[in-house]
């Protein structure tokens, strides 16, 4: 220690640390800022402005640009191209940008730059909710307008979300699914993610409502099964509802993990053909089981169909056709007539089915 | 103190003392890696704004400025840290973990005033904790914070999950970006401009400074002259660890979104710049202005690259290019000139 660290200074300086400290939380404290004390960034006005005219042309040359959570990721990949055949279709100009990385920081600077570039509709799939609003209103403000898809912003940084499936639509499809293919009848049992994942949780209630209309009444579910979507997890999970209910005449699987997991067991066991499977799957994941007879059909929405509707919304929102308010009505090319429901939320359909017939259609 | 030397490299180019003569001023200018960057800054700035749509414009200065404000923020303590020969690469999760910290404690209702005092030094600690493992136990600063990466993010997520704390006041998240007067400048820039000042008159012109250069060049003779390596160390980690607790507070405001996976990665663009700067990685030499035109160079490309529509992909190649040049080069060139030295010893 030399001299210039002695006790007395050191003690010094401490004390005067130890002030300053003092003094900077004592003005801190009376009168700050905590929360809900004022008003918090989350509340804000409305989206819709401006009077839609439904029978407005789709404007030429429309500059729409895809915005990913992340670009090289197959599933957006598949999205963004179908995003491309519907700008294609409408004469735009189709561009997708977006960071290597899914973190919302760097889409703020694409967003950024999309706005910097004058580009007419942003079509994006937000990383987080919060993060990117205050770009996104940035561009709104230049005159873009702005369509998430995927997942959502808040509700008052964009014009509209085109949500793939709604819980409903996911449960009554899964329902008739598995009762196609044991004839109506039998024991089911369901192969969840982990006990707590909120929307597996409200699937296997809306699943159990449809189960009791009366043409499901000889249907009984006898158990759920949880495979914390992890593969090997899934898999053991899958053959002890077989060890424990040998009479099981299917599984529901609405996971991704989870249905390939349990498709890959049985493929390999005496239950191959017997036992019925589906649940919510990719088909580049499934196509092996569904060619080798284990699995005859299973589901998941179709993300071209969800790029090609988002690029739609955004080309309808540009031209005027539709504002983003409750009750327009709209049509996207081939999928049809949409209405806009609350909060400016488009549902895409019922969650596409994939068997041998369609699945060599899809590469996702 | 064996972990010292390690980073004294023997070959790294020591001051030209040549060059330092008066009457060599002008060559002395040319010859230095910062008079460089700062020209390549600006011939980058001047060939976007030529030619690249959007570029020049008060809009995209402002954007360009806000995403580069947390990288400058860090870039400062980062040199002074280098320029002793050591590193540390656990200031993004420093940034996150913050950010986590502070989003949980608005959650319980503390008044945000104090959050940003108690964040800033809470980054303070996790600074001291690297000092402390480097100096104390005589660890090598980039095992260290290696760990401390990773343990610092790991703790962010186990404060906040993979949650979000969003609803900071609103005149909070807009003076995050907002710019002075009618000027396309932020206000976050001036904070950044004010703590470089105070950072360069520190390393410039201050024997503390000097020391650090000493230090960088061969810790053990700096020892025998008594200057005290491991405090002025200590101290440097925890103004890194302070300094990137207030970008976790500006990062937080900026996006309003306090998350654990904030900043993920900011420490490789942070050392870029740094690098790129024209700070030596084995310490003893580089210059503050240097470092900052390298933070504006790397955001300058990177902004009018994006403008031009290159792919993400493509961006990282060419980052990742430029910091092998500017390692590369001023070796390159250091070799070069001992050897040339050599040959006119050995004429004459």
């Amino acid at each position: 220690m030399s001299l210039r660290n002695s006790p007395f200074r050191r003690s010094l300086r401490i004390g005067v640390i130890a002030t300053a400290l003092t003094a900077v939380l004592a003005t801190a404290a009376c009168g700050g800022t905590t929360r809900g004390g004022e008003d918090s960034a989350g509340d804000a006005t409305g989206q819709a402005t401006g009077q839609a005219n439904p029978n407005a042309a789709i404007k030429e040359g429309l500059k729409i640009a895809f915005l990913p959570k992340q670009v090289n990721n197959p599933y957006f990949t598949v999205s963004d191209n179908g995003g491309k055949s519907a700008v294609e279709e409408l004469k735009g100009e189709y561009k997708e940008v977006g960071p290597s990385e899914a973190n919302a920081s760097s889409q703020v600077s694409y967003i950024n730059t999309l706005s910097q570039q004058g580009t007419d509709v942003i079509v994006t799939s937000a990383n987080d909710p919060n993060a990117i609003c205050g770009a996104l209103n940035d561009a709104r403000k230049a005159g873009a307008k702005v369509v998430t898809f995927d997942s959502d912003t808040k509700p008052e940084c964009r014009d509209a979300f085109v949500n793939q499936a709604t819980a409903e639509g996911i449960a009554e499809n899964q329902v008739k699914l598995i009762s196609e293919q044991i004839g109506g009848e039998g024991k089911i049992a369901v192969l969840s993610a982990t006990p707590n994942a909120t929307n597996q949780n409200a699937w296997i209630e809306l699943m159990k409502k449809e189960l009791t209309k009366p043409e499901y009444s000889k249907i009984e579910l006898v158990t759920t099964a949880y495979g914390n979507d992890d593969d090997q997890k899934s898999f053991q999970e899958t053959q002890g509802l077989l060890r424990s209910y040998p009479d099981l005449k299917g599984i529901i699987s609405p996971t991704t993990v989870g249905v390939a997991a349990a498709a890959r067991y049985l493929s390999g066991s005496e239950f191959k053909g017997k036992v019925a499977l589906t649940g919510l799957g990719t088909p580049n994941q499934m196509r092996a089981f569904v060619k080798d007879g284990t699995v005859k059909a299973f589901a998941l929405w179709n993300p071209a169909d969800l790029g090609y509707l988002a690029a739609h919304v955004g080309a309808s929102l540009a031209s005027g056709r539709i504002t983003g308010a409750e009750g327009e009505r709209f049509t996207a090319g081939k999928l049809g007539d949409y209405t806009i429901g609350k909060d400016g939320v488009i549902v895409l359909g019922p969650p596409t089915v994939f068997d041998s017939g369609n699945i060599d259609q899809f590469d996702f | 103190m064996a972990h010292d030397t390690l980073y004294a490299h023997p070959e790294a180019p020591a001051p030209e003392p040549g060059a330092r003569r008066a009457g060599a001023l002008g060559r002395a200018l040319f010859t230095r890696w910062d008079t460089w960057v700062v020209i390549v800054l600006a011939l980058v700035v001047v060939g976007a704004g030529a030619s690249v749509d959007g570029f020049a414009g008060p809009r995209n200065t402002q954007f360009l400025l806000m995403d580069i404000v947390a990288i400058a923020l860090i870039a400062l303590p980062m040199t002074l840290i280098v320029i002793t020969g050591e590193i540390d690469l656990s200031v993004a999760s420093t940034l996150g973990l913050c950010s986590a910290v502070m989003g949980q404690l608005w959650v319980a209702g503390l008044p945000l005033e104090l959050i940003v005092v108690l964040v800033i030094l809470l980054g303070a600690v996790l600074g001291m904790v690297n000092g402390l493992f480097v100096t104390k136990f005589g660890l090598p600063s980039l095992a260290v914070t290696i760990g401390t990466l990773a343990a610092y993010r790991g703790l962010s997520f186990v404060v906040l999950g993979d949650q979000a704390v969003a609803d900071f006041p609103r005149q909070w998240t807009d003076a995050a970006s907002s710019t002075i007067g009618g000027s396309p400048v932020p206000w976050s820039v001036l904070i950044a401009v004010v703590l470089a000042v105070a950072f360069a008159v520190v390393l410039h012109w201050t024997p503390f400074g000097r020391s650090l250069f000493a230090m960088g060049n061969n810790a053990e003779a700096a020892t025998f002259a008594g200057v005290s390596v491991n405090r002025a160390k200590f101290w440097l980690f925890v103004a890194s660890g302070a300094v990137a607790g207030l970008a976790g507070v500006y990062w937080t405001l900026r996006y309003a979104s306090a998350r654990a996976d904030n900043g993920s990665g900011l420490e490789l663009a942070v050392v870029a710049a740094v690098l790129l700067g024209g700070v030596s990685i084995f310490g003893g030499r580089g210059t503050l202005l240097g470092v900052l035109a390298g933070v504006l160079l790397l955001g300058s490309l990177r902004n009018a690259l994006q403008l031009a529509d290159v792919p993400a992909d493509t961006l990282n190649v060419v980052t990742g290019a430029l910091l092998i040049t500017s390692v590369v080069v001023p070796n390159v060139v250091g070799m070069a000139r001992s050897w040339l030295r050599q040959r006119r010893h050995q004429r004459g």
